[in-house]
C-alpha cells in the first residue's frame, strides 16, 4: 500500500479510537446533568431524606462527605508534604531510602477497598474509634498519603538544583532555602496534586464503607466520633438497595457528587495550565 | 602579603574518582588568583571546596586541610563560611523573583529587617556590580527578563550584598558575549580593592587580562603557580606552555 | 543568628518526624493485614482457600474457597485489558504524536476528568445505560455480567494507560524520530517502527498499572457484574470479584469471626497481587528513565 495512504488511514483510526474514550465522558456528564438537574432544589440540597430515602434531600450526606474530606485533608496534606520534603531534601541516598521510596510508589496502587480493611482493623477496632468521621478520615488520609507524597516529591524535584545552590552559596541555611526558594516554586505543583487528591477522596466509597458511612442518620454529625451519611455511599445505597427509588433523586445525587468532584478537578487542571504558561524557568 | 586561604596536602574524591590530588596553594588577600586548566582538571572542585558546596553530594570525601584566615574550614559553621566566601556560578543563576528581591534575598535571610537598610544594600551592591544604571528604574521586574550579561552581574551583586570577604568566580563568562564579558571583568578588577578573588576560567586570555597570579591545574594536580606575567611569558613546565599555546585544552 | 539556628533545627526535626511517621503509618498497613489475614490461615489451609470452589462463609460447616472469586476477578480483568490496552495505547499515540497542540491539551484534560469521576458514579451510569443495552444486544437473561464489568473497567483503566503510555512515547528521544524521518519514512512508519519499540517498556508499565487499577476496582464492579459467586463459564455470566466480596460482606460479619478474617485474607491476596504488579511496572518505568 502507498505509505502516504497508509498513514492517512492509520491516523484517522487513531483519531476515532481516541473519540471512543472521550465521548463517553461527555455522555456521562450530559446524561447526569439532563436527568438530575430537575431534582436540584433548595429542599433537595438542604434537608434530610424522608420516606425511606424516596423523598426529601441529601443534606446530611453532603455535610458528612465534607466533614470526612476536610478531616482527611487536614491530616494527609501537611504530613504528606513534610514527608515529601524529608525524602526529597533531607534523606540520604541509601538502601533504606530507596526501599521507602519504592514502597510509597507501590502503595499508591493498592486497592481502595484494602485500605478500607486496614482502616477497619486499625482505627475502628484496634484504636476503638468505632465507625466514625475520624476513622473514615484517617483511612482516607492513609490511602492518599502515598499519592500526596509522590506528587509533592515530583514538584519539589522539578525545582532546579541550581536554585538551591545559588541560595546556599549566599550562606542561607538549608531550611530557609527550602522555605523561601524551593517551596514557593514547587507550590503550584503541590497544590494541583493536592486538589486532585481531594477530588479523588471525595468520591471514594470503598474505604469509608466500613469505617465511617452510615445507611441513614437523620441529624447532622455532632462530633468527629459520629457516624455519618456520605454522598458516594448514599448514591450506592439508593441506586442498588432501595426498590422503587424515584429516578430523579438518584440522578440528582449523582449530579451533586459529580459537580463537587469535577469542580475541584477542573480548577486543579486549569491552575496547572496557568502556572505552566507562567513558569519562569 | 597576607594569606587569606591556605590549602595543605588537599585530596578529594567523588566516590572512587579522585578529583584533586596533593594540592598546596595559598591565596593572598586582595588579589585576583586565576586558575586555568582544561575541563576535569579539578579547578571547579577546588573552588566548591572553599564554600563546601561539594558536600551536597553524598559521595564526596576529602582529606588534608583548607584554612580561611588561619582557621580550618571544618571549625567554621557552614552558613557563616558561605556568607564569607560568596560564589558566582558558570551560568547566570538568578532566582525566580524580582531584581530587588534577588539582591535583597541574602541580607533579608540573614536577619536584616529594616527595609531602608536593605534598600541601601541593594543600591550599593548593584552599583558595585556595574548594573545599577541599567536597572534602577525597574527593580521590581523579574530578574529572568534581564539579558545574560545583566543576569550574571545581578548574581555578582547578590553575592556582594551579603558582604563576603572572598568571591569565588566559577567560569563566570562562559555563556556571555564579548561586551558582557568585558563588563563583568571590569567589575571584577574594581572589586579587587575590597575582596579576595579566585577566578576559575577556561579562557586563558581572560586570566591573562585580569588576574595578578595564575595557577595551572591539570588532571587534579596543580602544575605551577606564579605571577601572571611569568606564567604566560616564561612558564617553567612544558605542560603549562603547551596549554597556554593552545596545543591541548 | 542564634535564633535562626534554633528555628531551623526545630522545623527540621518536625519534618523528620513527619516523614518517619508517614512512612511508619504506611508500613502499618501490611502489618495489620498480615495480622488479621494470618490469623485466618492458622485455622484454614491456604490450599483450600486458594483452590476451593465454594465460598459459603456463613453455612455450617463454612467453606472459604476463593477460586470462583479469583476467576471472577480474572475474567473481568482480562476482558477489560483486551479492550483497554489497544484502545488506550492507540489514543496515547494519537494524543502525543498526531493531535495538534491545542487539541492535545483538551484531550488530556478530558482524560484526566475521566479519572476524576467517582467509581460509584460510573457504576450507577453503567447500571442504567450499559447493563440493559448488553442484555438486549446479546440476548442474555441479565446484563449484569463479566462482559459489562469488563467494558466499564476498560473505560476506567483508560486514564492510567493513556497518560503513562503518553509519557513513555514522549520520552523517546527526538533524534530517533529525526533519523527515521530524514531517511524518507512517513510519520506513521516512524511511529510504529521506531517510536513504538523504543517506548515499549513504558507502555508495558502503563498496561501493568492499568491492570492493577482494574483488579482493585470495587464499587463499579460490585454494581455491574451481578455478584454470583460461581466459576463463570462464559464472559456473559454474572461473576463476583474479590474486591466486591469484601465490600459486600464486611458490613455483615461478626468482628473477629472466621468470615471476618477470611475477608482480610482476601484483602491480603489483593494487596500482594497489586504490590507485585506495581513493582514490576515501577521496574519498567525506571528502565525508561535510564
Amino acid at each position: 500500500m502507498n505509505p502516504k495512504l497508509a498513514q492517512k488511514i492509520a491516523f484517522s483510526l487513531l483519531f476515532l479510537v481516541t473519540l471512543i474514550i472521550i465521548l463517553p465522558v461527555l455522555m456521562i456528564v450530559f446524561v447526569i446533568v439532563k436527568e438530575g438537574a430537575s431534582a436540584i432544589t433548595w429542599e433537595f440540597l438542604f434537608t434530610a431524606p424522608k420516606d425511606g430515602m424516596r423523598a426529601g434531600g441529601i443534606f446530611p450526606a453532603i455535610i458528612g462527605t465534607l466533614s470526612i474530606v476536610l478531616c482527611a485533608v487536614a491530616v494527609t496534606l501537611p504530613m504528606g508534604v513534610m514527608a515529601a520534603i524529608y525524602l526529597n531534601e533531607y534523606a540520604k541516598e541509601n538502601l533504606l531510602t530507596r526501599i521507602i521510596k519504592l514502597s510509597i510508589v507501590n502503595l499508591a496502587g493498592v486497592p481502595s477497598v484494602v485500605y478500607g480493611l486496614f482502616g477497619l482493623a486499625v482505627f475502628v477496632m484496634f484504636l476503638k474509634m468505632g465507625v466514625s468521621i475520624i476513622a473514615g478520615a484517617l483511612t482516607l488520609s492513609i490511602m492518599e498519603l502515598p499519592v500526596i507524597i509522590t506528587t509533592s516529591r515530583n514538584a519539589l524535584n522539578s525545582v532546579p538544583q541550581s536554585f538551591r545552590e545559588a541560595s546556599l552559596s549566599l550562606g542561607v541555611s538549608k531550611w530557609q532555602t527550602i522555605r523561601h526558594v524551593v517551596l514557593p516554586n514547587a507550590l503550584p505543583g503541590i497544590m494541583t496534586g493536592a486538589i486532585l487528591s481531594i477530588a479523588r477522596i471525595s468520591g471514594e466509597t470503598a474505604p469509608i464503607l466500613f469505617t465511617a458511612a452510615a445507611f441513614y442518620v437523620p441529624h447532622l454529625p455532632r462530633s468527629i466520633f459520629d457516624q455519618v451519611m456520605a454522598l458516594p455511599y448514599h448514591l450506592y445505597i439508593i441506586s442498588t438497595q432501595i426498590p422503587n427509588m424515584p429516578k430523579n433523586i438518584t440522578y440528582g445525587t449523582a449530579l451533586v457528587l459529580l459537580v463537587l468532584v469535577l469542580a475541584m478537578s477542573v480548577s486543579a487542571i486549569s491552575m496547572r495550565i496557568y502556572f505552566r504558561k507562567k513558569k519562569k524557568w | 602579603m597576607v594569606d587569606k586561604i591556605i590549602a595543605k596536602d588537599l585530596n578529594c574524591w567523588f566516590g572512587k574518582a579522585c578529583s584533586v590530588k596533593g594540592l598546596n596553594l595559598s591565596v593572598h588577600s586582595n588579589e585576583i588568583l586565576g586558575i586555568i586548566g582544561p575541563s576535569n582538571s579539578g579547578k571547579t572542585t577546588f573552588l566548591r571546596m572553599i564554600n563546601r558546596l561539594n558536600e551536597l553530594s553524598n559521595n564526596f570525601k576529602y582529606d588534608g586541610s583548607l584554612m580561611l584566615d588561619g582557621v580550618d574550614l571544618k571549625q567554621i559553621d557552614t552558613e557563616t563560611l558561605r556568607k564569607r566566601c560568596g560564589m558566582v556560578f558558570a551560568l547566570p543563576l538568578p532566582l525566580p523573583m524580582s531584581i530587588y528581591e534577588n539582591v535583597g534575598y541574602g541580607p533579608l535571610r540573614h536577619g536584616i529587617k529594616s527595609k531602608k537598610y536593605i534598600d541601601e544594600i541593594v543600591e550599593k551592591s548593584l552599583k558595585a556590580a556595574s548594573l545599577w544604571d541599567e536597572v534602577k528604574d525597574r527593580l521590581d521586574s523579574s530578574a529572568m527578563k534581564l539579558s545574560g550579561g545583566q543576569q550574571q552581574r545581578l548574581c555578582i551583586a547578590r553575592t556582594l550584598a551579603v558582604e563576603p570577604e572572598v568571591i569565588l568566580y566559577d567560569e563566570p563568562c562562559s555563556g556571555l558575549d564579548p561586551i558582557s564579558t568585558a563588563k563583568v571583568e571590569e567589575a571584577m578588577v574594581e572589586l579587587k580593592k575590597k575582596y579576595t578573588i579566585i577566578l576559575v576560567t577556561n579562557n586563558v586570555k581572560q586570566a591573562s587580562r585580569v588576574s595578578d597570579r595564575t595557577a595551572f591545574f591539570l588532571m587534579g594536580e596543580m602544575v605551577e603557580i606564579g605571577k601572571t606575567a611569568d606564567i604566560f611569558l616564561s612558564p617553567k613546565d612544558k605542560r603549562t606552555e603547551g596549554y597556554i599555546m593552545g596545543r591541548y585544552g | 543568628m542564634f535564633s535562626r539556628k534554633v528555628t531551623d533545627s526545630i522545623i527540621e526535626k518536625l519534618i523528620f518526624a513527619s516523614g518517619i511517621a508517614a512512612i511508619l503509618l504506611v508500613s502499618l498497613i501490611f502489618f495489620f493485614l498480615l495480622r488479621e489475614g494470618l490469623g485466618f490461615f492458622s485455622e484454614y489451609s491456604i490450599k483450600d482457600f486458594i483452590t476451593g470452589h465454594f465460598w459459603y462463609p456463613t453455612s455450617k460447616p463454612a467453606a472459604f474457597g476463593i477460586l470462583s472469586l479469583i476467576m471472577g476477578s480474572l475474567f473481568v480483568t482480562l476482558g477489560a485489558a483486551v479492550i483497554a490496552v489497544p484502545v488506550g495505547v492507540m489514543a496515547a499515540f494519537y494524543i502525543s504524536e498526531v493531535a495538534p497542540v491545542s487539541v492535545r491539551d483538551v484531550l488530556k484534560s478530558g482524560i484526566e476528568l475521566l479519572a476524576a469521576i467517582p467509581s460509584v458514579v460510573i457504576g450507577f451510569i453503567g447500571m442504567v445505560t450499559l447493563v440493559p443495552l448488553v442484555r438486549v444486544m446479546f440476548d442474555i437473561p441479565t446484563g449484569l455480567s463479566a462482559f459489562s464489568g469488563s467494558l466499564m473497567l476498560a473505560f476506567m483503566a483508560m486514564p492510567t494507560i493513556v497518560s503513562i503510555s503518553e509519557d513513555a512515547i514522549r520520552s523517546v528521544p527526538w533524534t530517533y524520530k529525526e533519523a527515521a524521518l530524514s531517511l524518507g519514512a512517513t510519520k506513521w512508519q516512524t511511529m510504529y517502527r521506531i517510536v513504538l519499540p523504543a517506548a515499549a517498556p513504558g507502555i508495558l508499565a502503563a498496561v501493568m498499572l492499568g491492570i492493577g487499577r482494574v483488579i482493585g476496582e470495587t464499587m463499579a464492579v460490585m454494581m455491574i457484574t451481578g455478584n454470583a459467586a460461581a466459576i463463570p463459564e462464559s464472559i456473559f455470566d454474572p461473576v463476583r470479584t474479590m474486591t466486591a466480596t469484601i465490600a459486600a460482606e464486611m458490613g455483615e460479619t461478626v468482628k473477629g469471626s472466621m468470615h471476618y478474617k477470611g475477608l482480610f485474607a482476601i484483602g491480603l491476596v489483593l494487596f500482594v497481587i497489586t504490590f507485585i504488579i506495581n513493582f514490576i511496572a515501577d521496574t519498567f518505568l525506571n528502565r525508561v528513565k535510564k
